[in-house]
């Protein structure tokens, strides 16, 4: 039994690896096994994941489930994967949105099904791979295995354009990783070593001497990399055509895990690695996150596609992201990585609805739409409740991460916070809207033959995630306290060893005074 | 039974409602949801009622319930404050709700909502309603107060679109939350500026280290603390429809009359104020950003009763009017007179609830119909709803006596007469009495005398509202007419009764009149402050004897047309157009046009254009590939070929020919070396 505790994190890595295997071993013709099969096994994940829990709040700050051994002699490449506050949340939310994920292609997807959910469960593993690794070359492997089967998904069962999309969500994020590769064999050749951990420790304690020039360097590369994948301003494009033309699923694994990759990545390797570099940009990076949260909005708010609508708003929401990120307060940081929980657990649902939307109307056109609530007074509701999450209601999940990003943006510069805010306002302008042509006013008859409410199946899918946006609203008691603790961490990092750094002094004379505070 | 203790139960037990109605209630009778819904806001008010008795009981008047943290960082607890301030708010707000719960029960009877039994998610929608107000004024810091304070606006925007078949309500609704919004922004702004200077969200706190005396009062010029008083001002703008951000309130008449009269009347629109009142500390160091306070609060009287002059439905003068009156509120907060902006919210708590909730019994009675160009002649076919709304008319009026003589009068003396007032803010107060009691009798007038002018159907129809509806009304005529006496002028002799409300409220507005007291006391002798007075009861009489020649004694084609200025007025001087070309359509939709070409043109063009760059970069190789590069390649291949042809003459294949060549080779060479000698 200690075997299986001790290696819980590994299981959870590779259980959906080997469902993926025996997945392709499936009769191709019974789609409803396939279903069956993959929507038992993702469970099974979800479930052993939540073993992971316990063991992680009970050692904050720490690292836990750690499993170090060499993949490769030469050159030296380990199997480093561990948890933390920062990665545990977002294993769950990747465990718990695979099921869900399952139930709402239940119906949707018909073609070539075993292909579909074999890829699902891959993509899974690629994701959660992603949130463990501890090696950059593990990483490095895990973030192009998450690519491959995400191209699969748009590629084969997107809409019309969903080659066009595909290629460029492929292209996109494939160039931005090549030069992370490039970055990563760079530091390898100055170190000798890819190990997260041991790279940071050598940097922190000058044992690694970059130039500013090449931190520099590299810094960028890494960012770029993972700026696409956030996506931050100018960088975004990919995100409303492979939105726009991914299969539901596909939108709410992209949005909801894979965005997060990106942003989880910027904490996880560039603040630690580069944190000079990261200081000396975070003027430039807050700048284009918080141009983006505006763009976005204003984008989203003529858009007259459901999904590019909330592809959208994911640019403006995911800038509160990265603006809590460079703020470099306790309060910043700690709001930026409840905003990607939060973010993934209410445009995850909205893409879900407008999910079910299309599956019975078959547009995704708000033109299309209008007066859903008579005939479908439940899918409305959810929406509803759904929307109101979105943009910021108190007792509501998102309310919390905007409040603390806010916040902490006019701790560092007032500017930036009144700029950011105009994004709230925005959000409600752009949802609204959405919600009033979509749901109110008359019912043309097309939508009210076609539009029913919802089934069983299509609550089941819901209800997990209606609970977290309330629970994440009201008890973020439960969910903060490891990621503070693990932040708290990575800020001492990214701190400035000598206070004589004038240019910055700014974030770090806030951190200090909120740090009294508290 | 200790009430204290559980002020926490006083927002929860409707929250129960609420949920109970919209979880179950679909296939409840209505006798039971008219039970559970009203009767849950019923408990609340005995809760506060216990808990305001026992307030008044305590040394300290002042009581703190913490369930436990919730944002932790910001301080911001689940925690609950009943001091003299929230008192007053949790009994006006469970006292007028309850009436208008039980009103709602007839009002609403006929409703079967565009949803099968409407009924239902009304009174859901109304429960929570009461459940985030109660949050909003029980809070005991910014962050718990400004989840009631969105919570309301949500309630609002929900019950404003109750009709959501109808187009005109959703809009009005969205209006409304979007228009919220804004100020919304502001007021997380100055909330955060606030933690930034006093290190805390909590009441007690920051008012403790805005009085602790590092922070000097703000009188030279504009600084951080003006600022941060001004940023609360526009959520209060917003959540009160202040200029320039009232736009939504008379849109959100298109909700059912009830939550015209609880919302947007007597409760929520009133939280702007109650937040003002409650920072008192801050803006008594911000003498400029107060100033603001009381010019919006002024200019906001005025403008919104002009519109007032000339609306014809029964509802939307009643809006105007309400943010008329709002605009008292801020005027008096403005000068420094945070207890009369209260009182006054008190009293106008009581006659626009009644005056809401009479101008509902009259559509009520009209079978729907709300504009008074068809209405007149309805004085002895409703009497009650007749007199009930007589009363709460001259109330607002400001006829000696009622409640609203005595706030309103308050209100223009202290404008007057503090040393952050002038006169100037006096003369636009005083004129928007004249104005008050001209609209409010116009109304009257137009409604209830003269003539009938409902075509014979609408006219057979007419019955006076059931008592479930009725009752309601004269309890609240009651308070209209006799709930100001708890605030009565000082002129007329000090007394513990008359002036309770003042005293009441000292310990809250305590840091506002350390302040005040500093900027010294100028007393105008009491002729001033009574010829004043009489000044202000003339106005009102002369606005309603005006109101009863043009509407009553002219005739339709006698009246005087109002020339150029009327369609102004009518059309509300064009503000919502004007915000439609600049914010909606300009800023907004033109904005997100234009940004979302440049986003498919410029950004993606760009990547688009790295693409076809490429591509094009591989045509070209490909082409130099096939034609170049290979090209020399089957160039050479080509002249081996070339040269291939002539060859093949040789390579015949014929023996005999090889033999040939081969004898005339070597005599070839033989001749060569043989002659060549």
């Amino acid at each position: 039994m200690t075997l299986f505790s001790d290696r819980l994190l590994d299981i959870v890595l590779f259980l959906p690896a080997i469902g993926f295997i025996i997945g392709l071993l499936l009769p191709r013709d019974n789609n409803e096994l396939v279903r069956r099969y993959t929507l038992a096994f993702s469970l099974l994940v979800f479930i052993v994941s939540l073993g992971l829990i316990g063991t992680v709040t009970a050692n904050p700050g720490g690292s836990s489930f750690v499993t170090d051994e060499v993949w490769i002699e030469y050159p030296s490449i380990r199997y480093h994967v561990a948890l933390d506050g920062l990665s545990l949340w977002l294993v769950i939310l990747s465990t718990l949105l695979t099921p869900i994920c399952v139930l709402i292609s239940w119906k949707y997807i018909q073609k070539r099904c075993k292909e579909f959910y074999a890829f699902l469960l891959l993509l899974e593993c690629g994701v959660i791979g992603v949130f463990v690794s501890l090696d950059l070359f593990l990483f490095y492997v895990f973030w192009e295995v998450s690519l491959v089967p995400m191209y699969f998904l748009i590629g084969i069962w997107g809409h019309e354009k969903r080659i066009y999309a595909a290629v460029k969500f492929f292209l996109y994020t494939l160039t931005g990783s090549l030069l992370m590769l490039a970055a990563i064999i760079w530091l390898y050749n100055k170190s000798g070593t890819f190990d997260l951990l041991l790279l940071t420790d050598m940097i922190q304690k000058g044992r690694l001497a970059l130039s500013s020039g090449e931190s520099f360097w590299l810094f960028l590369a890494f960012f770029f990399a993972f700026a696409i994948k956030v996506p931050l301003f100018p960088l975004h494009t990919w995100l409303p055509d492979a939105h726009g033309e991914a299969p539901t699923a596909g939108s709410v694994m992209l949005a909801s895990v894979m965005l997060k990759m990106g942003t989880y990545a910027i904490v996880r390797v560039c603040l630690p690695l580069f944190p000079e570099a990261s200081r000396e940009a975070a003027p430039y990076i807050i700048t284009l996150s918080i141009i983006g949260i505006i763009y976005g909005a204003l984008v989203a708010m003529v858009q007259p596609n459901m999904k590019r609508l909330v592809a959208y708003s994911s640019v403006s929401h995911l800038g509160f992201v990265v603006l809590g990120i460079f703020t470099f307060t306790q309060a910043g940081i700690d709001g930026a990585v409840y905003q990607m929980l939060n973010h993934g657990v209410s445009t995850g649902a909205l893409f879900i609805l407008v999910g079910y939307l299309y599956e019975r109307r078959h547009s995704l056109e708000i033109a299309d739409f209008g007066g859903v609530s008579t005939p479908a007074p439940w899918l409305s509701t959810i929406f509803v409740i759904t929307t109101l999450a979105s943009v910021g209601l108190p007792l509501l999940n998102n309310f919390v991460g905007e409040f603390l990003v806010l916040q902490a943006a006019m701790q560092v510069n007032i500017l930036y916070a009144v700029f950011a805010s105009l994004g709230v306002i925005l959000s409600a302008v752009y949802m609204l809207w959405m919600v009033q042509r979509t749901f109110y006013g008359d019912t043309p008859d097309a939508v009210r033959h076609h539009v029913t409410d919802m089934t069983g199946r299509e609550w089941a899918a819901m209800i997990p995630l209606l609970i977290l946006m309330v629970w994440m609203g009201i008890g973020t008691q439960s969910f903060l306290p490891p990621i503070r603790a693990n932040n708290q961490k990575t800020l001492e990092m990214v701190q400035p060893q000598a206070p004589a750094v004038a240019a910055t002094a700014s974030p770090a004379e806030t951190t200090g005074e909120v740090r009294h505070a508290h | 039974m200790n009430f204290l203790e559980l002020i926490w139960l006083i927002p929860f037990v409707p929250l129960i409602g609420a949920g109970i109605m919209l979880l179950f209630g679909r296939g409840m009778p209505k006798q039971l949801v008219s039970l559970i819904s009203p009767g849950a806001v019923g408990i609340s008010f005995v809760l506060s009622l216990g808990a305001f008795v026992q307030l008044m009981g305590l040394e300290e008047r002042r009581h703190e319930v913490v369930l436990g943290p919730w944002i932790e960082f910001l301080k911001a607890d689940w925690g609950f404050l009943l001091d003299p301030l929230s008192g007053v708010m949790i009994m006006v707000v469970t006292g007028i709700s309850f009436l208008i719960h039980i009103y709602s029960i007839g009002y609403m009877g006929h409703e079967h909502g565009p949803r099968h039994g409407g009924f239902y998610r009304f009174f859901g929608y109304l429960n929570l309603f009461v459940f985030f107000m109660l949050m909003l004024v029980l809070a005991n810091n910014y962050v718990l107060l400004f989840v009631g304070w969105e919570g309301v606006g949500l309630c609002s925007y929900l019950l404003i679109g109750f009709y959501f078949h109808k187009k005109s309500a959703g809009d009005a609704g969205k209006k409304a939350f979007i228009v919220n919004r804004i100020g919304d922004a502001g007021f997380i702004l100055g909330m955060f500026l606030l933690f930034k200077l006093t290190g805390s969200l909590n009441f007690g706190e920051v008012s403790a280290a805005l009085t602790s005396g590092n922070f000097p009062v703000e009188a030279a010029g504009w600084g951080i603390l003006s600022t941060t008083a001004l940023l609360l001002f526009v959520g209060a703008t917003g959540k009160s429809a202040q200029i320039p951000l009232y736009v939504w309130l008379p849109d959100a008449m298109e909700g059912p009359t009830p939550v015209s009269a609880l919302i947007h009347a007597a409760t929520m629109v009133t939280a702007g104020v109650y937040m003002v009142a409650r920072s008192n500390a801050l803006f008594a160091l911000t003498p400029d950003a107060s100033t603001v306070v009381a010019v919006v609060g002024a200019a906001t009287a005025i403008f919104a009763a002009s519109i007032g002059l000339v609306q014809n439905d029964i509802k939307r003068v009643l809006a105007y009017s309400t943010v008329s009156q709002l605009g008292y509120m801020f005027l008096a907060a403005g000068v420094g007179a945070y207890w009369v902006a209260i009182f006054h919210l008190f009293t106008h708590a009581f006659f626009k609830a009644l005056l809401f909730l009479g101008s509902g019994s009259v559509i009520h009675a009209m079978s729907g119909e709300q504009d008074m160009r068809r209405m007149g002649g309805l004085k002895d076919k409703i009497p009650i709803t007749f007199r009930v709304m007589f009363i709460g008319s001259l109330a607002i009026a400001g006829i000696p006596g009622l409640a609203g003589f005595f706030s309103k009068d308050e209100i223009l003396w202290q404008t007057w007469s503090s040393p952050l007032g002038s006169h100037l803010l006096y003369v636009v107060g005083l004129a928007t009495a004249a104005m008050t009691a001209f609209y409010m009798w116009r109304l009257m007038f137009m409604t209830f005398y003269g003539e009938g002018r409902m075509d014979e159907k609408t006219k057979h129809h007419i019955h006076e509202s059931p008592a479930v509806m009725t009752v309601p009304l004269m309890i609240l005529a009651a308070g209209s007419a006799v709930g100001g006496w708890i605030g009565v002028p000082k002129v007329f002799g000090e007394n513990g009764f008359f002036q309770a409300f003042e005293h009441w409220l000292e310990p809250v507005f305590e840091p506002a009149a350390k302040v005040m007291a500093t900027h010294g006391e100028h007393h105008p002798s009491h002729a001033v402050e009574l010829g004043l007075m009489a000044l202000s009861v003339c106005i009102a009489i002369g606005g309603i004897l005006l109101a009863r020649h043009i509407y009553l004694a002219l005739k339709e084609d006698q009246r005087p047309t109002g020339g150029a200025l009327y369609p102004v007025l009518l059309n509300k001087w064009y503000v919502d157009e004007l915000y439609d070309i600049l914010f909606i359509n300009g800023l907004s939709k033109g904005g997100g046009t234009v940004l979302a070409a440049f986003d498919r043109s410029t950004i993606d063009g760009a990547v688009n254009g790295t693409a076809w760059t490429t591509r094009m970069v591989s045509k070209i190789s490909m082409w130099y590939d096939t034609w170049i590069v290979d090209g020399l390649v089957n160039l050479s291949a080509f002249f081996v070929r070339a040269a291939s042809y002539p060859m093949r003459f040789l390579h015949t294949g014929w023996v005999q020919s090889y033999a040939l060549i081969f004898v005339a080779g070597v005599l070839a060479i033989f001749g060569f070396y043989w002659w060549g000698r």
